[in-house]
């Protein structure tokens, strides 16, 4: 991919650490994206970084007491609160600092959740740090259902996904709605940075994750992540189901910086057909043509609003000037 | 040196919890205990205190925020009141278990419906099986020392459990009253500064709040238990300290002139100064009547109430609560619980007052307890004063 020789100067594949932050053993399904996706941020982020986890896959696997996959200190609470347990962690580390009482350095606080935890239950969490401005990174893995209660539609299921809770059958084309546009939605909390990445692009992500951890200020990263089990695909056509993901325009790679848009990876004049995505899927097995149609139909809303953003979109700070 | 003040209680708790020199405080507003981080608000936006104030977005946030700071290493505090209580329910009994200390101040209120604002202790018996030690204080002054002693118990080595400090809503948190505030260097020699046992940090890399399966989850809530039993420890200690420092006693169960009373009241909370005044008029008009008052619920003081009723004929437990179709109101039950297998138990009758904040009067202590001192139980318990 061309995008990823454009980055190689900024990431190349020596330069990554390592260092393994999130280690190997933990009890993540075969051709597992999210589990891929932690350790390529893990290792983006590096040693002075604090995470903390909503309840999820990544917490049941990585953590059943008393072993740990995290090299990082890593807290869990809860399934909605992530995104505040970051707020409080990072504004203890910061008066903590101040009054001298840990060492004089900065660290940087990661919440991370699913779509479950971040779309849906944890919305109100994420919305209020987000828009409080603590210095934190919040970043969504979203592999499209609740996972790990057993596949139920969330508010990031896309159109005519079959999940446990809308199943497709006779009377039912599955999921009926389109994603959540979770990035768009931090956009207009007015955070400096936000982007959206996939694990099949390990170099962008981890440029995406490095570029947000320097913001000084709240970032918003929102990862696709592919589930075979949820998918109801190959475990081997992990990296593939992502790459279709973005060369099809179903899950475009980009970043919003201080308000402007810009596609990180380079999007072919003509895109991949979408069935190519849809195909090696279980979940969309049932779709009949004119249903695919309306699935197309919705992911080009999605993809031609972040073209047309991309062509108007100005930056904050020009536009604050009268 | 202490000084006396006249002010607020919930004013007042906010500066004794400002002397703590906490470093974050999160917290949402809910009548009626938002005077208490609203004036830490204006403490730190004053400058008075260095401190990180999270003006969250709802209560669950509130000790999310709460048990991240906590989980850090920082002294932390919150407050709340009935449904912004219940709406933090999910991370209550998350806090005690990772083993957290975060001070929180509940300014009692009735729970919905009907949606109410006034004090009752409904609140707070939705989480009183949720490993926090629970203080209830009767006056401004208790307020603001229980606030104090609450840093310095849940942050003990031997402790590490989060601390609720219940005042009555209105009846303490918006009545004036006189106090004595202690200085900073007095709450600085009472209370050192936090040392955590482990900070979520990369100095120090933990793995926090994991998963406990079905071959651990029994142990750590055995292990959970037993820390907050031997918290009692602590908690004497701390109390008689207190006492030696400013000449205040604390015991789990205050009594008063319960030591040779025939028929004694038990009250939790603001009623207990009220109930007095009933006890002094039935004294005077010949009863051997005594009251005692429960200040530490959790842990439960068994064996020092087991004690104080020795030789008690009669027991009346006023509840502020009701336990929905339950064998008794709440206090009773545990009380009863307690009692069962001492054979000079007391009977003991069991009267519900003063729910949503309706009115407890001196008059209504003596006729409930002229009722209790007259006939054996005809059932488990009442609900007092509801009109026909």
């Amino acid at each position: 991919m061309k995008g990823i020789i454009e980055n190689f100067d900024l990431f190349a594949p020596k330069l990554v650490d390592k260092e393994e932050y999130y280690s190997s053993g933990h009890r993540a399904c075969q051709g597992c994206g999210e589990a891929l996706a932690i350790r390529l941020m893990a290792k983006a982020l590096g040693k002075d970084t604090v995470v903390t986890n909503a309840t999820g896959c990544m917490e049941v696997t990585a953590t059943p007491y008393p072993t740990t996959a995290w090299k990082l200190p890593w807290v869990h609470v809860a399934f909605p609160n992530s995104a505040s347990v970051g707020a409080g962690v990072e504004s203890a580390l910061k008066v903590l600092r101040r009054k001298g009482k840990i060492a004089d350095r900065d660290v940087k606080v990661v919440s991370i959740g699913g779509d479950g935890g971040s779309f849906d239950i944890g919305f109100q969490a994420i919305s209020g740090a987000m828009e409080r401005g603590h210095n934190m990174i919040y970043i969504v893995y979203d592999n499209e259902a609740y996972m790990n209660t057993g596949i139920q539609r969330s508010g990031g299921t896309p159109f005519g996904a079959s999940t446990t809770t809308r199943p497709a059958g006779k009377e039912s084309v599955g999921n009926t709605t389109w994603k959540k546009n979770m990035a768009e939605i931090m956009v207009a909390h007015r955070v400096p940075y936000v982007a959206t990445a996939c694990h099949s692009y390990p170099f962008d992500f981890m440029n995406k994750v490095k570029k947000a951890r320097k913001v000084n200020g709240p970032a918003f990263i929102h990862c696709l992540a592919v589930c075979p089990t949820g998918w109801r695909c190959p475990s081997d056509v992990c990296i593939k189901m992502g790459r279709l993901a973005v060369e099809t325009g179903v899950f475009p790679l980009y970043e919003v910086e201080d308000g402007k848009y810009k596609m990180t990876i380079e999007m072919p004049k003509k895109l991949r057909p979408i069935e190519d995505y849809l195909k090696p899927q279980g979940r969309f097995r049932h779709l009949k043509p004119a249903e695919i149609e309306i699935f197309k139909g919705m992911a080009m809303l999605e993809y031609n609003k972040v073209l047309e953003r991309i062509k108007h979109s100005k930056s904050w700070s020009e536009m604050m000037k009268s | 040196m202490s000084k006396r003040i006249g002010m607020e209680i919930a004013m007042a708790a906010a500066e004794a919890v400002a002397l703590c020199r906490p470093d974050v405080i999160a917290a949402y507003p809910i009548t009626p205990n938002t005077h208490i981080p609203e004036h830490l608000a204006e403490i730190v936006a004053d400058g008075h205190l260095d401190c990180e104030y999270i003006a969250v977005e709802s209560e669950h946030s509130a000790l999310s925020a709460c048990t991240g700071a906590s989980a850090a290493g920082a002294r932390v505090f919150t407050a709340t009141s009935s449904q912004g209580l219940l709406y933090m329910y999910e991370i209550v009994p998350i806090v005690p278990s990772m083993r957290l200390p975060v001070i929180m101040c509940l300014g009692n209120r009735a729970i919905s419906g009907p949606i109410n604002i006034w004090n009752d202790h409904s609140d707070y018996m939705c989480v009183r099986d949720l490993g926090w030690i629970s203080m209830f204080a009767s006056n401004g002054q208790e307020t603001i020392d229980m606030c104090i002693q609450a840093f310095k118990i849940g942050e003990h080595a031997d402790v590490m459990l989060p601390v609720l400090v219940n005042l009555d809503g209105f009846q303490l948190t918006h009545v004036v009253e006189a106090m004595m505030m202690p200085d900073q260097e007095e709450v600085d020699k009472f209370l050192p500064p936090r040392k955590p046992f482990a900070a979520i940090h990369p100095d120090n890399v933990v793995s926090m709040g994991t998963l406990g399966l079905p071959d651990i989850y029994n142990e750590a809530k055995k292990a959970n238990d037993e820390a907050l039993i031997n918290s009692k420890k602590v908690i004497l200690e701390v109390w008689k300290e207190w006492e030696k420092m400013f000449g205040r006693k604390y015991e789990p169960i205050m009594s008063y002139k319960a030591k040779d009373a025939d028929v004694v009241m038990l009250t939790m909370g603001s009623m207990g100064e009220t109930a007095q005044v009933a006890i002094d008029e039935l004294r005077k008009e010949g009863f051997k009547a005594g009251l005692l008052d429960l200040k530490l619920y959790r842990p439960f003081p068994a064996d020092e109430l087991k004690k104080a009723l020795k030789g008690v004929k009669n027991l009346i437990v006023i509840d502020r609560a009701v336990m929905s179709g339950g064998a008794a109101a709440p206090v009773c039950a545990e009380v009863k619980s307690v009692m069962y297998d001492d054979p000079n138990r007391p009977v003991i009758t069991n009267d519900i007052i003063g729910l949503g904040g309706r009115d407890v009067r001196v008059e209504d202590f003596k006729k409930i307890f002229k009722k209790a001192a007259a006939a054996k139980p005809e059932r488990a318990y009442e609900i007092y004063g509801v009109r026909g």
